[in-house]
């Protein structure tokens, strides 16, 4: 089967209330066949947020395909095209990088691994006498391990003492972690999967899934193409695959202005006061803040969000009936939400709904706050985004002492007597020279960041010292001063977490190529060479092995709300991954959070005061313990703004980034692999055919797109964005003198006030057409980038795949019709 | 009536506040969280002082001179921003101190609305003393940021 071709499989639909049947889909590289396989090791798919459980397929020390685990209660047994072509070609592709890199006279040249430490130590040193902890960064990755998370963790907040690291997903789920503080009090996803079988409407906020994450929309469509489908909403600016189910289903395609996310939220929460939809007895026992939010939604009525949105105010209307009065709702929420303007303020907005309601806790309602990257939500449990480990609180001199006490260091070593830093703000600081030694891991910032010209400019200059460690000689790398060679994925083992909870472990398949070593080993000899002491003169950090590391973040989550004090390595290499938290009152883990409609947010144990949704601005303690949450959820609420860059003459149209089924991230592995590329091998940009007619453009014409900050030359595909928009995919980096075709060289730098997610979908552009195409955009014509003109050929040509039907085994935490 | 004194003093000082936030937003703009956030916080003051408009049209404005105690209050402006991390501080603290005068002038101005049980001028000066605190508490949160690097790395 041609899963380029066919993206979400054959459908196995089945009644509202059963278990989702098994399917097992395998990919197995040219001329391999079952039988040939020497070993299937357990992983799980690192491919995106979804965490497909599946086995790597081993011929004589390669990986060279997978297949999907139908005992896993993630996929049962399911894979996309991304995890199947996209998770083993990459690790033999000849550009691996196998030997350190140090910078000598202005290039990068190969060397061994004590000479490249001895740089970074060296280093290292000198700015922490000459400074201190200030000087030093750290920005990571979403794709790493728990085990390597945590190791940096410790090294960042008890080795060195600095509050500068963070994550690239601060890039993309940064909104998810800060959306569940305030309004629950802590991170932690409240919902599951299994609402999929149980609900009667679905809600995609922002979320084009049948994309981003292929297995969960297939999960989706069993329900929809059943005799009792639920209804799907869609709230997305284009023509998406998930827009077309929602018109399909009877529901309803929400197409706001980009910019404008809370006036719709806002006018969607006001029909539910306005009509009666609002449960107000659950709402006074389990929530605080309902009389402000409604004076904060109560301008917001359908007309006057038509007026800002541009949407139709019935449709608005229809979709708030369905929120109002369906028994079981699903919410989902995605990048269109967390990288545009008010970020966190349309995030909560979507609790608020589920909290008006009481709609959560229970089979069916329940919220997807969605991770872009595969390893995301361990960033976040960890610390290695610069929260602390097990969502403590860093405003809380207790949670600080607990640490202290675990790592046996001074309280005050750990950074906690400011924010911790979030990534561009990190980036400033290498900028202004405060920061002189920045390390990164695994994420490639001169592609992914926002305005890449800048970024480019701060990593290759001279006032900073820069530490790439990754897979590939990626843009970034090209700009350090030393490059560590890392392991990949099926080359370590370690665990991680999809974001609905669920922990897989991933055990070493093969060996890393050449002197490449895995993340954790890396950090661990940093540590070993820096010397890094507890305040009894011992080692601080005495984990060797990834099970080692595991087993200390176990003590680390102990009485926190992400607990995984349940699990082991032996436990783990069960049929199934297991959702935390893990303990001895949830053995087997927890499907749900939220059942007995109790939050985090008791102010000794929450992750967070809050803040104000529309400045940043911290909540105090004593204002917190003032309103005595003890339990209750926030009802928080902010007006609309106008975002930061409007449309103007001179660039009349707004500019929006996004993603293509295909590619991952920034391509470091979906590149790779010859199926995924060819279905989109390179950039182009999408228009609506009343703004390509307007300006004269045709399919596949090369066109200039211009912002304030920088241009792009690619291709057009004249598709299904709403007018006045532009998309265009951020996955391609700029080879070389090519004409840069990188979307991130127009965005702007800015981020959301609570989250500091950088908003990527706030621009305004003007498209100018260069010459004439020789033939279609180089866009899928499959999903969300599908042409205007019928007569674009297909994309098609990935490799065979085989999907077979197994029977459906008992899943823990999946009970089917209760 | 001594409460047109106050009112004057609202006015004139919600709008040094207003322009000031403006001055040192567009001064610090390469901190794009400074210049956003602080256009919408001029704005804040900026909708007290239209607020203020009709009442102070009903009480009359005294600003003159034989009112020269509190005139002595009045606070300066920020007419230009330092430069350098440790000059964003600065400016923030500077922000605070016009703030704090804002504050507690709603606050003298809120006693004064409801011993005159003014119904119109005690909702103005609590929305606007619930305002300012955001303006405040926005303006130590990032102060409480920027400290540690601009005091100990910075050059
Ligand atoms: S949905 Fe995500 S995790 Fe599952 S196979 Fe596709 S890329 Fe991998």
């Amino acid at each position: 089967m041609d899963r380029i071709a066919d993206i979400w499989g054959p459908r196995t639909p089945h009644p509202r209330g059963t278990v989702w049947p098994a399917r097992v889909d395998q990919y197995l590289a040219d001329g391999i066949t079952e039988s040939d396989v020497d070993r299937w090791v357990l992983s799980a798919c690192l491919l995106c947020s979804n965490g497909c459980g599946c086995d790597i397929a081993v011929k004589d020390g390669r990986m060279v395909g997978v297949r999907g685990r139908a005992t896993d209660v993630v996929n049962h047994g399911r894979l996309g095209p991304k995890g199947l072509y996209g998770s083993t070609a990459w690790a033999h592709s000849p550009d691996r990088l196998t030997r350190p890199l140090v910078r000598e006279n202005g290039e990068l040249v190969e060397t061994d691994w004590d000479t490249a430490m001895a740089r970074v130590t060296e280093v290292s040193r000198r700015l922490l006498d000459e400074k201190g902890p200030l000087s030093h960064g750290f920005y990571t990755s979403g794709q790493l391990f728990l085990e390597e998370y945590y190791t940096l963790a410790v090294i960042g907040k008890a080795g060195i003492g600095t509050p500068h690291m963070d994550g690239n997903t601060r890039l993309c789920t940064a909104t998810a972690a800060a959306s569940f503080k305030e309004s629950f009090g802590a991170d932690g996803q409240p919902g599951s999967y299994t609402d999929i079988e149980h609900c009667d409407a679905i809600f995609l906020y922002g979320h084009n899934m049948a994309e981003t994450q292929t297995v969960l929309w297939s999960r989706i469509l069993d329900r929809t193409r059943a005799a009792d489908p639920p209804v799907i909403v869609c709230v997305d600016p284009r023509r998406t695959p998930v827009a077309a189910e929602a018109e399909r289903t009877g529901g309803v395609h929400l197409a706001p202005r980009v910019g404008t996310n809370l006036a719709l939220m806002n006018g969607l929460t006001r029909e539910l006061f306005a009509n009666g939809w609002v449960d107000e007895e659950w709402v006074a026992r389990h929530t605080l803040g309902v009389d402000d939010l409604r004076a904060v939604v109560e301008p917001y009525t359908p007309d006057e969000v038509a007026r800002i949105c541009g949407v139709d105010a019935d449709d608005l209307r229809r979709a708030a009936r369905i929120f109002g009065t369906s028994g079981a709702v699903l919410s989902t929420v995605l990048q269109g939400f967390y990288q545009s303007h008010q970020a966190t303020a349309s995030a909560v907005a979507v609790h608020n709904l589920h909290l008006l309601r009481g709609l959560i806790g229970r089979p069916g309602s329940g919220i997807l706050q969605m991770n872009g990257q595969p390893t995301a939500q361990n960033n976040r449990e960890t610390g290695a985004d610069g929260d602390l480990p097990g969502f403590r609180n860093w405003d809380n001199e207790t949670h600080i002492r607990e640490l202290a006490g675990l790592w046996n260091v001074d309280p005050l070593t750990i950074p906690h007597w400011a924010p911790p830093t979030h990534a561009m703000q990190i980036m400033s600081y290498a900028e202004e020279g405060s920061i002189g030694f920045l390390w990164i891991s695994a994420t490639n910032p001169a592609v992914s960041m926002p305005e890449s010209a800048r970024i480019r400019r701060i990593l290759s200059g001279d006032r900073c010292f820069v530490v790439v460690q990754d897979l590939f000689l990626t843009e970034t790398a090209r700009l350090a001063d030393v490059v560590l060679p890392a392991a990949g994925w099926g080359e370590k083992t370690g665990t991680f977490t999809n974001v609905n909870r669920t922990v897989h472990l991933s055990e070493q398949a093969v060996e890393p190529p050449g002197e490449a070593r895995s993340d954790l080993d890396i950090f661990l000899a940093y540590a070993r060479a820096m010397d890094f002491r507890d305040a009894a003169g011992e080692p601080l950090i005495r984990w060797r092995t990834a099970e080692e590391a595991f087993e200390a973040w176990r003590e680390a989550s102990r009485g926190r709300p992400v607990d995984y004090t349940g699990l082991s390595y032996a436990k783990l290499r069960g049929p199934t991954g297991i959702p935390w938290p893990v303990n001895e009152d949830a053995p087997e883990g927890t499907d749900r959070l939220y059942t007995d409609a109790v939050f985090p947010t008791a102010t000794d144990y929450c992750e967070t005061y809050g803040h104000d949704l529309l400045t940043g601005a911290s909540v105090t303690e004593q204002e917190h313990r003032a309103l005595r949450p003890d339990g209750r959820a926030f009802l928080k609420g902010a007006a609309w703004t106008p975002p930061h860059e409007e449309t103007s003459d001179e660039y009349p149209l707004l500019y929006t980034t996004g993603r293509t089924v295909y590619q991952f991230h920034t391509r470091t592995k979906t590149s790779r692999s010859r199926s995924l590329n060819d279905a989109a091998p390179e950039s182009w940009v999408e228009l609506s055919p009343a703004d390509a007619a307007g300006l004269g453009i045709a399919e596949g014409d090369l066109v200039r797109v211009e912002s304030p900050r920088g241009s792009i030359e690619v291709k057009a595909r004249v598709g299904q964005v709403m007018p006045g928009a532009v998309f265009a995919p951020f996955h391609y980096g700029s080879a070389g003198d090519d004409p840069p075709g990188q979307a991130n060289e127009l965005t702007m730098t800015v981020w959301d006030p609570v989250s500091k997610q950088p908003y990527f979908k706030t621009a305004a552009c003007r498209v100018t057409k260069l010459r004439d195409g020789d033939g279609p955009a180089p866009a899928p014509t499959t999903a969300g980038s599908a042409p205007a003109d019928a007569g674009v050929p297909p994309t098609e040509g990935g490799a065979a795949t085989t999907s077979r039907s197994v029977p459906t085994p008992a899943y823990p935490n999946d009970p089917g019709v209760s | 009536m001594q409460l047109a004194i106050y009112l004057a003093l609202a006015h004139r000082a919600e709008q040094t506040l207003a322009d000031s936030f403006r001055v040192v937003g567009e001064g610090h703009a390469q901190q794009p969280d400074v210049l956003f956030t602080c256009r919408t916080l001029a704005g804040m003051s900026d909708d007290h002082v239209r607020r203020l408009a009709p009442i102070v049209r009903r009480y009359g404005e005294r600003d003159d001179a034989d009112a020269d105690e509190p005139e002595r209050l009045h606070a300066a402006g920020l007419a230009e921003v330092r430069s350098g991390p440790v000059g964003l501080l600065r400016d923030l603290q500077d922000l605070h101190v016009l703030g704090t005068l804002v504050q507690t002038t709603w606050t003298v101005v809120a006693q004064a609305a409801q011993g005159l049980r003014d119904r119109d001028l005690l909702e103005l000066a609590q929305h606007a003393n619930g305002e300012t605190s955001r303006q405040l508490s926005w303006l130590n949160t990032r102060m409480k940021q920027a400290a540690p690097q601009a005091l100990v790395v910075a050059e």
